[in-house]
Formats: structure tokens, sequence, C-alpha cells
């Protein structure tokens, strides 16, 4: 796992400082540079904002869009939006916790996966979908499953 | 480009663009949208490029990259002009022969064509496609035309006109009194009268006031707000200052989901540009009227899409409803009056003030007026993004547009509404579709996504399914909520487990006349719709379930087997080899058969069995029987 940078850190809070309303949006941006929010990041936060450190944890636990865990090396997201579930995105998402022995929300050990459900990707014309590190995958079946993890080191 | 200073500004700049293009020179436009993107869109885009310029065309042909057309299945979309050849399914293979066959040639490539399946006919022009032909596209229309990030596409259309007529023309009474007898209703969920809460906001005290998109569409397997935002943002941009003129704020927000990027960097650029041309910022176009907008982004918490939540998550805090007794209208964001629409509803009314009342009034029905996009997705055989004028039937929508159920599967039904509508059996298929019509159905319009099922689904996975997800999404602020989806996910997880008891339909009945009456937003009030419309339409399939251990479906894992029938297996060993779990005992010549004990129903014996066998069934509500293997397949082999 690489090393937060508290100087990038302290460059995203200066971009908010002297705004309202900013802690999701100033979240937001600490979860798209580091992929996660780590505790040193919420200390930092609440020490240069001056706001208690359960309301960043209130907030960060609250929306789906913020990880107070780290995540692994590659991010699958398996769509189970109504339309994906309809065509049979329930068996994707099982052969992949069984291929990677994990459940959802989880990262595996050696940190190669993080597993996520997402509701929705809106592509639905090419569901069921998984998208891994950003590429969509489309019109999955379960046996597609374990050639495509195969593709990410 | 220097800033507009009047209405006459516009049409200058406007008529200046229109003479500029010469609507003779061949132009590709590509559909670029989300669904697109995942398609290659990209790829393809590339392609053009490099041909164009492999063959010295760049300067002969032009290349617009447009917002989603539409017709998501077929993906991506090019469309030639001047002759509006459309091809579907297009990738960067077929970009040289389209360059010189169609470009240069004027020769149309047959295979990249629509083929209507039904009569094999070849259609040349999108306008001709079935998916088209029955739609009404009024809102959805500059998506065909515009290129996002270039907001002289859109005045090239008549954009701003709406703005431009609003600020010059009219009072903002006049405007107020136009959109309240153009009587639109609000495309996000509820259909209340936007007419009347932007009066509300206007009349109530407290300044500033504030005017809000929401683009929070949570509605899992809908996607039209976001089609709108990322293709055309110029047209919400437009409603939104026409609103906040109506209204009297001086200050708008843009609620998008982070989960939306396309969405949310086509709206920064559609934002410097407008502010860059006078549609935004001090003095609008020279009328004195002053506006601007911040874009927030959404976190990833479906509640907050219910308008107090959404403006809790504006103010940086958790996205959860407030009491009730309150209204936005008169105190939202900072306590101060807020109006909010979703993001269709604002990229209705430039059409309203261009158009007038009158004309928006002659389409729809009765208590709906104006068309409504769907986002028709699911079991069905042409998925996409569909307007059609309030009214339309239903049966028009999945069979006409939709071409039917994919792999010629029986109907079972199509949920609107998302997690707080319901679902509409077959018999309801020739319902017009409005906002009261469907509420009636025990359904509701919510914000237009219609998920087709065929026979293959099972409906109380499905309720399950809607309960579950609304179980994570409840904020846990009210009691009825929080439990009540609880209890319901409890009894349904039973239900599908084959661990249904009497009594339990009726208590589900009960827990939800419960939340109806006592939750404190919407997601409470209507959580318990998908589960209430599958017992009203489908109570024999609960019955099974509990009663007989079965699920008609044949989906809930717990209630079926696996089982290859002896009589048709080939014994070509692919189940056995695919079986993750080395379930499947068989040898070349010999049956091959299931052990039950290991085997996890992962289904993949199902799917690779080869159609011509079809041996692998699923059963339900009675046991496996045994297979002798020593009959063997040997006497069979053909």
């Amino acid at each position: 796992m690489a090393k937060i940078d508290m100087r990038k850190v302290d460059e995203i809070i200066d971009r908010y400082k002297g705004e309202e309303g900013f802690l999701i949006q100033l979240l937001l941006d600490l979860q798209s540079e580091f992929n996660w929010i780590s505790p040193e990041t919420i200390a930092r936060i609440s020490e240069q904002m001056r706001i208690p450190k359960s309301q960043i944890y209130r907030i960060a636990s609250f929306y789906k869009a913020m990880s107070l865990k780290p995540v692994g090396r590659h991010i699958i997201q398996v769509c189970l939006g109504t339309a994906c579930q309809v065509r049979g995105a329930p068996k994707i998402l099982d052969r992949i916790e069984e291929n990677l022995k994990i459940k959802e929300g989880a990262t595996t050990s050696d940190m190669r996966f993080s597993l996520k459900r997402v509701n929705c990707l809106g592509c639905c014309a090419m569901g069921p979908v998984i998208v891994v590190d950003g590429i969509y995958h489309g019109k999955i079946t379960p046996l597609m499953v374990e050639n495509i993890l195969e593709q990410y080191e | 480009m220097p800033r507009l200073n009047s209405k006459e500004d516009l049409k200058a700049l406007r008529r200046k663009i229109v003479a500029k293009r010469d609507l003779n020179k061949p132009y590709i436009t590509l559909c670029s949208g989300t669904a697109c993107h995942a398609t290659g869109s990209d790829a393809v885009a590339v392609a053009i490029q490099e041909e164009l310029e492999k063959q010295c065309l760049t300067e002969k042909v032009g290349l617009r990259r447009t917002g989603c057309h539409g017709f998501c299945e077929r993906g991506p979309i090019i469309i030639i002009y001047p002759e509006e050849i459309c091809y579907l399914n297009v990738t960067p293979e077929d970009v040289p022969e389209i360059i010189t066959k169609t470009i240069k040639g004027k020769e149309i490539i047959e295979r990249l064509l629509y083929t209507d399946s039904s009569t094999g006919e070849r259609m040349v022009h999108e306008q001709d496609i079935p998916f088209y032909k029955y739609q009404t596209r009024l809102v959805f229309s500059g998506n065909l035309w515009v290129d996002p990030t270039n907001i002289e596409d859109y005045i090239a259309l008549g954009g701003y006109r709406g703005l431009a007529k609003a600020l010059h023309e009219m009072t903002p009474e006049e405007v107020l009194a136009e959109v309240k007898s153009a009587n639109l209703r609000g495309r996000g969920g509820g259909g209340f009268p936007a007419g009347r809460k932007w009066e509300t906001t206007r009349n109530a005290p407290g300044e500033p006031k504030y005017v809000i998109v929401n683009c929070d569409e949570g509605d899992p397997g809908a996607y039209m707000d976001r089609s709108i935002m990322e293709g055309n943002p110029h047209r919400v941009l437009e409603g939104l200052t026409i609103a906040a003129y109506a209204i009297g704020a001086s200050h708008g927000f843009i609620y998008v989901r982070q989960e939306y990027p396309l969405a949310v960097s086509n709206l920064a650029i559609a934002l410097e540009q407008a502010k860059e041309y006078g549609f935004l910022g001090e003095d609008i176009l020279g009328s004195g009227f002053k506006f601007d907008v911040v874009v927030h982004r959404g976190a990833g918490a479906f509640v907050s899409g219910e308008s107090s939540a959404l403006m809790n998550a504006i103010e940086g805090k958790v996205g959860e409803p407030r009491p009730k007794y309150i209204h936005t209208s008169e105190s939202g964001v900072w306590d101060k009056p807020s109006n909010l629409n979703n993001v269709e509803t604002y990229a209705t009314v430039p059409l309203i003030l261009e158009k007038g009342a009158d004309w928006f009034t002659s389409i729809g029905t009765e208590g709906s007026k104006g068309t409504k996009i769907f986002s028709l997705v699911g079991t069905v055989n042409n998925t996409g993004l569909v307007e059609v004028p309030m009214g339309t039937t239903l049966r028009d929508i999945i069979y006409k547009i939709g071409g039917g159920i994919r792999g010629g599967k029986k109907f079972k039904g199509v949920q609107t509404g998302g997690p707080s509508g319901g679902i509409i059996p077959e018999q309801y298929l020739d319902s017009p579709v409005d906002f009261d019509e469907l509420t009636k159905l025990g359904s509701m319009m919510g914000s237009g996504g219609m998920i087709v099922m065929d026979e293959d689904t099972c409906v109380v996975d499905l309720a399950r399914y809607f309960v579950d997800f609304l179980c994570e999404e409840s904020c846990g602020k009210c009691v009825p909520c929080r439990e009540g989806l609880k209890r319901m996910r409890e009894i349904l997880n039973d239900i599908v487990a084959g661990k249904g008891k009497e009594g339990d339909i009726a208590l589900l009945e009960e827990i939800a006349t419960v939340m109806k009456k006592a939750s404190l937003c919407a997601l409470g009030t209507t959580a318990a719709n998908p589960a209430l419309s599958t017992i009203r339409y489908f109570r024999d399939e609960y019955e099974a379930h509990i009663t007989e251990r079965r699920c008609p479906a044949l989906v809930c894992k717990e209630l079926i087997s696996y089982y290859i029938e002896p009589e048709k297996c080939i014994a070509c060993l692919l189940c056995s080899k695919n079986c993750p779990e080395d379930a499947i005992e068989g040898e070349k010549k010999t049956i091959h058969v299931i052990d039950q004990t290991k085997c996890i129903k992962c289904g993949i014996c199902y799917d690779v069995c080869p159609p011509k066998a079809g041996a692998v069934t699923k059963i339900s509500g009675k046991p496996v029987p045994a297979t002798d293997t020593r009959s063997g397949a040997e006497n069979r082999t053909r």
C-alpha cells in the first residue's frame, strides 16, 4: 500500500479553506487522490479545519463514495442495478466472490483486488456489467469471470 | 468571444454561427455518452481522426462527438450528414471503409445499417428505425446535434432564446404564470407541479433564495438525467436560470452524483462557457439580472436525492432528510427558501418559454402534460432512452419501441418508479403511462426507470432485491423505515430461502402499512411498494415459495436444483469440465450426474450445456430424480 503523502493532503485541504459546507467535497477529492481516507488524513483535516474528528468520521462512513479502509491494487465494481439484476448479475457476483474468496466490500489479503457492488453504472444495455479499474466489461457470463480477473496482477 | 449584452447580440451570434456552417459539408456525429463510451466510442473517435488525416480530409469532413442518442443497445452510433445515414455498432475497424465508401463514394454500407428483425428490411435513416420512429424527442432532441463542450452548437439550435425572451420580454411573474399554465409536473419522482413550487419559494420570506438542480439520479436502472447533463448541459443551465429569474434567486446549486464523471466534467465546461458568453454571472444578456451557479458532487447515498436530505448534503452535512413539516421551498439550504427540481424538469423549461404553454399542454394527457424520457432496460430487445408523450401505453413503449422481450421469452412485468415504485403485470400493458395512471396501478412514475422483466424473473426475489437495496440506503433516522425495512428483509430472505411461514404475507402487508403512514421521508413511505405490488399481482408466487417450497421462475437458489436429464445428455463433458466445484461426475459415453451435495448452484452447467442437447434443467418443489448411469449414453451416441 502506498504511503499517504501528507503534503498532498495539505494541498487538497488548502483548496477549501474559508469555504462553507466544504467537508463532503474535500473528502471526495481526498478519496479520488488516495482511494481511501486514512486515520492520519482525518486527524489532519480535523486539526487544520478545526472540526471534530467524529464529524468527519460521520460523513466518511455515511457516504458510499468514501472508504475508510485501504483498497487493493485493482478495484472491481459489480453492477447490481435493477437492469443488471434481472439479467443475472447476482450470479456474476457469486462467481467473483467464489473466485477471490472474499465477500463484496472486502479486499483480498494480498491486496490484489477490492470488490464492490454498485447500484447502476448507467450502461444497462451492456448488462450484466463489471468494471475493473475503470474498464467496462459488458454482457458478462459467470464463465468469463476467471479470464477477466487473470488479466490483473 | 465577447460577452453578449442583449437579445439582439444573441440573435446576431446565432446568425453568424449558422451562416458559417456549410450544410452540404459532410459531417460525422458520434454518440459519446457513457454507454457508448463503455462500448468503445473513444476508439472509434480516434480511428475517425486518424483516417481523416490519412486521407487528407480533416478540412473537408467534420466530426462532432455528441451526447447520448438513446439507442444504447446498438452503440456506438454514428450519423453521417447531410444524408443522415445512421450506422450502428460501429467499431474502429469499420472506420476506413466508412470514410472511403460512404463519405467519399456516397455509398451505403449495408451491414452497418439497422435491420428489422421481422421483415429483414434495412433502414438508412435514424428516424425510420422503429426504436426512434415512435418517439417524440423534444427535451432529448439536442443530444443528437450538440457537442456538449461547445456552447455554439447549442446556440445554433436556438439555445438560450427562451432565456432571452424571459429576461427581456417578460416579468418574473409572467414567466411563473407561463410555467404554471403549462402545468409542468416535476420529472424527478412525485410529479408535484413545478410552477406551484416556484411560486411558494418566490413568496417565502428570506434572502437570498436558492434554486437547485437534482442530478443525484440514484434509482438503479435509470440514467436519463445523466444523459441530458452529459449531452446537453446548456439546456439545463438555461432552464435553471429561467427558474432563478422567475423565483428571484441569485444563487444556484447543481448536485451531481460523483458516479457521473462525464456529467461533472461536461457541466464544468458548460458553466465556464456560459459565464464567458454572458448567460451566467452579472447582468445576464444585459438585462440587469444576476445569477451564479456552484456544482456539488454527491458522494453516493440514495437518500440524499430526497429534497431536504440533498440540502443537508449541499451544506456539507450527512444527507439525511429533515422533518417534513418544514417545506424546503420555505426553508431549505442554510434555512433559506430553496427550489429543487430534477434535471429533466429544468431541461423542459426552455421549450415552454420558447413555444408557449399552449403548445406544451397540447401534448400529453389531462393531468400530465408534455413528454417524458424513460430508461427502458432489463430483458427488452432495444435497451435505451426513450422520449414519448405522456399517455403512451406501456405496450407501445415495450413492444413498438423496445422491440419486445429478448430471446422470445414471455413478458412478466415492468417495474416503474425504481425502488419506490411497483411492478405492473401483463394485464395492464395497455394502460397509458402518466403520473396518475401509474399510481392507480400501485406503482409510480418516479424519475422514469422502466425495467422490463421476463418469465425468468422471480418477483419475490425482486422484491427482496429492492428491500435489500433500500435497507442499505435507509439513513436510519426514523424507526418505521429503519426497522420496517430490516424486518421485511428478514421475512423476504426467509421466503426465498424456503423458510417462509404461514402469515408472512400478512405480516409484510402490516409492516408496509406502518411504514407508509409513519416514515419521515418518501424513501420510507414508498419503500414497501415493490413488495406490496408483487403481493398484489403475484400472490400465487409468494404462496408457492411459502407452502410448496417452490420457486415458479426457477431463480431462488435454495429452492432449486440443477439436474441433468439422462435421456438428453450427450456426454460431451462440457459441464463437468466447467464445474468450479467438481460436482459433476461423468466421462465420455457416460451420462453425467450432478452430485447434489457438492453443487453450489452457480448455474454454469446450465449455461454451457449445448443448446442442441439442453440436458441441464432446473427443478423446484420436488426431489431430484436418481439417475441410473448404467443405462449409459453409449446407446445413444450420435
